[in-house]
């Protein structure tokens, strides 16, 4: 079961002084339960990418295929497909418009034809699972702080029990701390409760501590697809891109360059604090 | 892409009608609809055509754009002209039943698709060779004598160049939300009138808002900038009438009192 | 000389219902002491709501205190009279970019400020010139700004602040919605500003790689300043920042992080460059190492 684009390629404005190919023959496919970050600058297809995932946009050409089938196909139901490939947009507390928390949640859901009780159970439950306190969800989503939104627009698209959740950077905006407890609450969905989970994101840092395998845009093409410490290897070209690995792999990379025998594998602060320890002899981590 | 969009459709060229000043082009296309209105008679149309197509010529703009306005009235063209044609009393040239065409209807009919059909081109040219915000400075500075009157010219002026800066912005932004919505399964497409109009909440709500705070934004960013309203203003490019002002006066004038010649000699 | 000073400041959110009651008062400024030199490049830090914004409208009259003065270079701000000297003094750029661009062309943007204090038709193309240039923004005074990235609509703002001549620029978070190509020009063009003409700085922002090349960062939280040095004392006290919620640069993490497990490492250490340096003598003549 899973997600695949097969020589996916999309063009703006075909035909006009404007045309501009956003993809260009993009191939990857993504498992059920995994966690996979997607970064790109700004203009390098990544948007236009995660938008063919659930079927907002149409490829020009290629294919998109969900769980083996194209989605393209004569009477394929892409409201449903909606509702299985939830897509959280940037900013998305700029799509609520109820009068009441809990009567937006429930917009998702309703789309899909439930019933009352399946609707409200649902969304109740989307609101536990990103730790929205219950007291607030009569309050009108406009008067609930930045962090406080966001969650209530997360929460209705999971609301929807998507299979798999494309997240448009939904930290950006944050303070450090609502950036944190969004990240965390995203992985827990993945980890806990087996949620597919694509993440685009400028911070190379927090793709780094969160995700399993990371694809790299560029131009409309796929410039990379691995383990971040597989990614983060090709630095120098990351930064041809106008991106940048992390810092602490400037700090490893640096440090074997004069000599001293890290693991260039290291892409986080808790890692490299360990095998440096371990060099040094304390806190007996790698030294044999 | 959608941020193409332009409003008044300015062509952009380097033609002697582009560098006018916009209040010279302003007055011109006033005089120009009073022509029209003036018109009864053939020789009268033949000086508005010749007026028209050098104005055409001289402005650069291709002519498909110029036609490109016409587009938007054609039903109306079709209808005024067609009742001009078939109910005017007169000599009977044709009949069909209840519908008849006389020589008078002819004459009325081919006046009134005429005089339509140039009026819209003629305002298309200012608006061709005009940008939008030289329009507005155009407008503020030729009504200034309304501000007497206690009308707030400066102040219209200003929101019509904020409307346009952010009618771009707003375009893209329905967009945005509007896929927002489809991802959390909105429907816009079936159903009735009804349904349709109550699926546009999810929509127009989260739009509104969205306006109201860029205005506040707006508003607080005016205030930091020093804005005050249009008194002690000065301005980075103020209009001043030039040499080739005068000389488009002048041909405006003369074209004019020909048209009015011509309908009293005829 | 201090271009920026606040004695006691205090400021409440005011909260009315229908019937102009008030209904909820929240304080957003509490007692707030604060001095800055001219010509300084200070850092605010501070999580959302700690009233670092706050203090930001205050410095140029968008906001007047409730309690307590703030005076731009001895300037009451809550003196009418003196209302637009002081935002002349004291320019302020904003978050969304899109929402203070004005005009529909760069340079009649840049252009606002001048015309709304008056300033003469040659002078104003002059200023225009000349703060398109400071921006590296010359070659796109033609642009409609709806053609421009984010990082250049923000150098857009700041070139129009500029042309007002002021001596002081507040930014609110400039960067928050800019990808990282767009926050470092952003950045640049400030840092610039303040080196080649002296122009006082107060940079808020949530970002901490922004803050390390202050003269001087102070931490905001409950409306109160809680911390307020250089960089590399601010930086050398992760526990404290950690509790403010706010973020460490890695390196100064990983720093902090090596001295917990017991390695013996200066304080303060800000840029991956010198935690490298201060490594290699401790790692040298290791098992392993050349």
């Amino acid at each position: 079961m899973s997600i695949k684009a097969v020589d996916l390629t999309y063009t703006y404005g075909a035909g006009t002084a404007f045309e501009q190919r956003a993809l260009r023959g993009v191939n990857f496919e993504i498992k059920d339960g995994e966690f996979v970050g997607l970064i790109g600058h700004t203009g390098s297809g990544k948007s236009t990418l995660i938008q063919h995932l659930n079927g907002l946009l149409k490829a020009t050409g290629g294919d998109i295929l969900y769980h083996g089938e194209s989605i393209y196909q004569e009477g394929y139901n892409l409201r449903a497909l909606r509702g299985k490939v939830g897509l959280v947009f940037q900013y998305p507390e700029y799509q609520l418009f109820e009068t009441d928390v809990f009567s937006d949640v429930c917009f998702g859901p309703r789309n899909l034809g439930l019933s009352q009780e399946e609707i409200e159970k649902r969304a109740r439950h989307a609101l536990r699972l990103v730790g929205f306190p219950e007291k607030l969800y009569g309050k009108s989503p406009f008067e609930l702080s930045g962090g406080q939104k966001r969650r209530v627009a997360i929460a209705g698209v999971l609301a929807m029990r998507p299979e798999m959740m494309i997240l448009d950077e939904p930290t950006a905006g944050l303070d450090p701390k609502g950036r944190d407890e969004i990240l965390g609450q995203i992985e827990r969905l993945n980890r806990q409760h087996g949620l597919t989970i694509l993440l685009v994101s400028h911070s190379m840092e927090d793709v780094a501590r969160y995700v399993d395998r990371i694809m790299v845009m560029n131009h409309g093409e796929l410039a990379f697809d691995g383990a971040p410490r597989e990614v983060f290897r090709h630095y120098r070209e990351l930064e041809a891109m106008g991106l940048a690995a992390p810092q602490i792999t400037y700090i490893v990379q640096e440090l074997r360059e004069r000599g001293v025998p890290v693991d260039d594998s290291i892409t986080t602060v808790k890692e490299a604090a360990a095998a440096i320890l371990g060099l040094l002899g304390k806190g007996g981590g790698e030294e044999t | 892409m959608i941020r193409d969009i332009t409003i008044g459709q300015y062509y952009p060229a380097d033609s002697p009608i582009h560098r006018l000043d916009p209040r010279t082009k302003l007055f011109g296309t006033l005089v120009y609809i009073v022509s029209l209105f003036f018109a009864d008679n053939l020789w009268c149309y033949g000086a508005a055509t010749l007026f028209l197509a050098a104005a055409v010529r001289i402005s650069r703009v291709p002519f498909r754009f110029i036609v490109r306005g016409l587009k938007a009235v054609v039903f109306l063209l079709l209808i005024s002209v067609s009742f001009n044609l078939f109910l005017t009393d007169g000599r009977v040239l044709w009949q069909a039943g209840f519908l008849k065409i006389t020589d008078a209807g002819l004459r009325l009919a081919l006046f009134m698709g005429l005089r339509l059909a140039y009026l819209v081109i003629g305002s298309s040219i200012m608006t061709l060779t005009t940008t939008p915000n030289q329009l507005a400075d155009g407008l503020e500075k030729s009504l200034g004598f309304l501000n007497r009157a206690r009308v707030p010219v400066h102040e219209i002026s200003m929101m019509m160049s904020i409307a346009l800066r952010f009618i771009p912005i707003l375009v893209e932004e329905t967009d945005k939300i509007m896929k927002a919505q489809m991802a959390r399964g909105a429907d816009f497409e079936s159903g009735n009138v009804i349904r349709r109009a109550k699926s546009m909440i999810p929509i127009l709500v989260p739009l509104f808002v969205s306006a109201f705070r860029r205005a506040t934004d707006l508003a607080m960013a005016m205030e930091a900038r020093c804005y005050r309203g249009g008194e002690g203003r000065t301005k980075m490019k103020p209009l001043q009438y030039e040499r080739r002002d005068g000389f488009a006066y002048a041909v405006l004038l003369a074209y004019l009192a020909a048209v009015i010649a011509l309908r009293l000699i005829w | 000389m201090n271009i920026i000073k606040a004695v006691n400041l205090v400021f409440d959110y005011i909260r009315r219902d229908e019937d102009d009651k008030v209904e909820e008062v929240s304080r957003a400024l509490d007692h707030l002491n604060l001095e800055i030199e001219e010509g300084s490049f200070v850092a605010v830090l501070g999580h959302n709501g700690s009233g670092k914004s706050t203090l930001a409208k205050q410095i140029n009259g968008i906001l007047l205190p409730t309690e307590g003065t703030v005076w731009i270079s001895e300037m009451d701000t809550a003196d009418e009279n003196l209302l637009w000297e002081v935002r002349k003094t004291a320019g302020m750029v904003f978050q969304n970019p899109d929402n203070q661009i004005i005009g529909n062309v760069v340079e009649e943007d840049v252009a606002f400020g001048p015309e709304n204090i008056g300033v003469p038709t040659p002078e104003i193309w002059r200023r225009v010139d000349e703060s398109l240039r400071a921006t590296g923004m010359a070659m796109y005074r033609k642009r409609s700004p709806n053609r421009l990235s984010g990082g250049q609509k923000q150098r857009v703002a700041i070139a129009g602040v500029l042309a007002m001549k002021p001596r002081c620029i507040v930014l609110d978070e400039p960067t928050a919605m800019l990808d990282p190509n767009g926050r470092r020009e952003v950045i640049r063009t400030i840092r610039e500003l303040n080196r080649a003409e002296n122009i006082t700085i107060l940079l808020i922002t949530h970002y901490m790689e922004e803050a390390i090349d202050a003269d001087r960062v102070i931490v905001v939280d409950g409306g109160k300043i809680v911390m307020d040095d250089v960089p590399r004392q601010i930086f050398s006290r992760v526990e404290e920042l950690k509790r403010y919620s706010l973020d460490v640069p890695q390196a100064t993490e990983l720093a902090w992080e090596l001295r917990q497990g017991g390695v013996d490492l200066p304080d303060g250490i800000l840029r991956r460059e010198e935690l490298v340096e201060a490594l290699l003598p401790l790692l040298k003549g290791r098992k392993g190492c050349q």
